[in-house]
């Protein structure tokens, strides 16, 4: 069923605020943060007013119910993702899962499946933003691994021409992304994980850009460890999941330390709970994490395969009606089965920046520059892109007023 | 459109499109490269002295029209100048900058900078309009320990 986009603007209370002097929101920049329904507002507010305590800690009534309610939003994420509960770590955002994947690695003694030295390699791509790229650079500089990566296609995919060649029996792990957020592309990522598998590499997938607009089951994909930031996927900032296979995740070393994640403590040794209690030292987020259940409980009463559905429609338009622009290039597949709702795109003679600046003035917020992404916009010969990225709550009325946007900087700018 | 007008000035689409001492020279006492991370805009400045005196400015960038601009009207404004003077001008500019929209630039300390007074209403975009300065500001910096 289409969505009905009015509606649902109805739930965000943002886009009830005018821009730049009493223009109408036209927010496309949801690759950067999304905005947040009413309802994950009021599971964050209600946290703070009826149940705030230390979940997990004390044998009080508001401890018991902060526990309750903590607990319960690990079900909802798994159940959202395919997995069981205690195959999901809530984390700061995916920044900080992929820096704890990296650092737990680090901490793995000799002989442990996830140690890694100067005889193993780490994988990632051309596309990674910093976040999936740079944790595992330095994780390479500190073991003394190598560093390889798949470049990109002059379409913006993967290229696959040389997996033989990344991955091989010293390949220890590969990082990718599930969908680009520059190029929005989506990538199938059945061939690497299957070829990583048979060699025994771990397989974490950033999953950023993709959990927030189309159905990801974890046991599907296959991978061995994925993330996300809950604040892409209409949750509260603060809060981010990173899920592992059960089996793996239990033998992981910790890398935060603190409480709430030992099992014995003495002056001069310490033991670790188990899984995911082990990684999430110290009192967690509460309140976000209850706002990011409340979030996806949101997304599922709307339907991931209908957001898809929709977004698709409007990548679609969106496509069409660049494509009538004179001296536009889109950056990234043309081929709508292979990209989700995230348009990167430069116009001749007009800087991003200055094409962005005069967006806003119109009302019109996208992103400009190199999104997180310079290894990739270097590689695309790019210093900078504007990129437009679509939501659940956008529609045509959006997409035709950023394209009037750029036609009318193209005039003011004197192209 | 008010506001935007504010923004880009004639002066600043001028020196946009028609940028000054763009073109690096092979001759300099110091050369830097900046770089604004948020947004990828490069620049590569040669500047050459005379004594304490900015004898040659060169530049060579990829940026936005408000921090293209910018180099473009500082390396005008720069050559020729004593150091003292030239940072007493740059001083001038950076608290311009600063002054969230209610600055009120002197025309005859900043010349043709005056036209990017309105930068400083947009945070967002007073890192690209000080990208050069701060440049010519190392470059300076580099340049005397040279000599
Ligand atoms: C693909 C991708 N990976 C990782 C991140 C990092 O997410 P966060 O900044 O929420 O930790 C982002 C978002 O900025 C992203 O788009």
């Amino acid at each position: 069923m289409a969505l009905n986009v009015t509606e649902i603007r109805k739930d965000f209370p943002i886009f009830l605020r005018k821009i730049r002097d009493g223009k109408r929101l036209v927010y496309l920049d949801n690759g950067a943060t999304s905005q947040k329904p009413q309802v994950v507002i009021d599971a964050e507010i209600d946290f703070y007013r009826l149940n705030n305590a230390a979940a997990h800690r004390g044998a009080h009534q508001l401890a018991e119910e902060a526990t309750e309610l903590f607990e319960s939003a690990r079900q909802s994420v798994a159940e959202f993702l395919g997995a069981k509960a205690e195959e999901i770590v809530f984390t700061k955002g995916a920044t900080e899962s992929l820096n704890l994947l990296a650092y737990s690695f680090s901490n793995a003694e000799p002989g442990s499946r996830f140690f890694i030295g100067p005889e193993h390699t780490i994988v990632v791509s051309e596309m990674e933003h910093h976040a999936n790229l740079i944790p595992w650079q330095q994780l390479a500089k500190r073991s003394g691994a190598e560093l390889k990566w798949f470049g990109i296609t002059p379409d913006g995919r993967i290229d696959l021409s040389n997996i033989e060649d990344l991955i091989t029996d010293k390949t220890k792990i590969v990082a990718i992304t599930q969908q680009s957020n520059v190029l929005g592309t989506i990538n199938n990522l059945d061939l690497i994980i299957s070829k990583a598998h048979a060699v025994g590499a771990i397989v974490i997938v950033d999953a950023c850009q993709s959990v927030p607009h189309l159905a990801v089951d974890v046991r599907k994909l296959g991978a061995d460890f994925l993330t996300f930031s809950g604040h892409k996927a209409l949750g509260p900032t603060g809060v981010g999941v990173l899920w592992g296979s059960y089996d793996l995740l239990n033998e992981l070393p910790p890398f935060l330390f603190g409480g709430s994640m030992i099992e014995n403590v003495t002056m001069t040794d310490a033991t670790w709970a188990e899984a995911p209690k082990r990684f999430e030292a110290g009192v967690p987020n509460m309140a976000q994490v209850v706002g990011l259940a409340a979030a996806l409980k949101y997304l599922q009463g709307i339907g991931m395969d209908e957001i898809h559905e929709h977004e698709k429609k409007l990548t679609q338009y969106l496509l069409d009606g660049l494509a009538k622009i004179e001296d536009i290039s889109i950056v990234g597949p043309l081929d709508i089965s292979l990209r989700g709702a995230t348009v990167s795109f430069t116009v001749d003679g007009i800087h991003p920046h200055d094409l962005g600046q005069f967006l806003d003035n119109a009302g019109i917020a996208v992103r400009t520059g190199h999104h997180c992404a310079w290894p990739l916009t270097r590689a695309l010969g790019v210093p900078a892109t504007t990129r437009a990225s679509m939501y659940l709550y956008n529609d045509e009325s959006d997409l035709d007023a950023l394209i009037r946007g750029i036609i009318d900087a193209k005039k003011y700018f004197g192209q | 459109m008010m506001q935007l007008d504010n923004l880009y000035q004639e002066v600043i689409l001028d020196h946009y499109k028609h940028p000054e001492n763009k073109g690096l020279a092979d001759a300099f006492d110091a050369q830097v490269h900046h770089i604004n991370p948020s947004c990828g805009d490069e620049i590569t400045l040669n500047l050459s002295l005379e004594g304490t005196k900015v004898k040659g400015i060169s530049w060579d960038g990829v940026g936005c029209s408000i921090s293209q601009a910018s180099v473009s009207i500082m390396s005008g404004l720069m050559l020729g100048k004593d150091l003292m003077i030239a940072q007493e001008i740059l001083d001038n500019f950076v608290s311009l900058m600063q002054s969230k929209g209610v600055g009120q630039p002197d025309e005859n300390v900043l010349e043709d900078a005056v036209a990017l007074a309105g930068v400083s209403q947009y945070p967002a975009r007073i890192k690209c309009a000080l990208l050069g300065w701060m440049a010519f500001k190392d470059a300076s910096v580099q340049a005397q320990k040279k000599n």
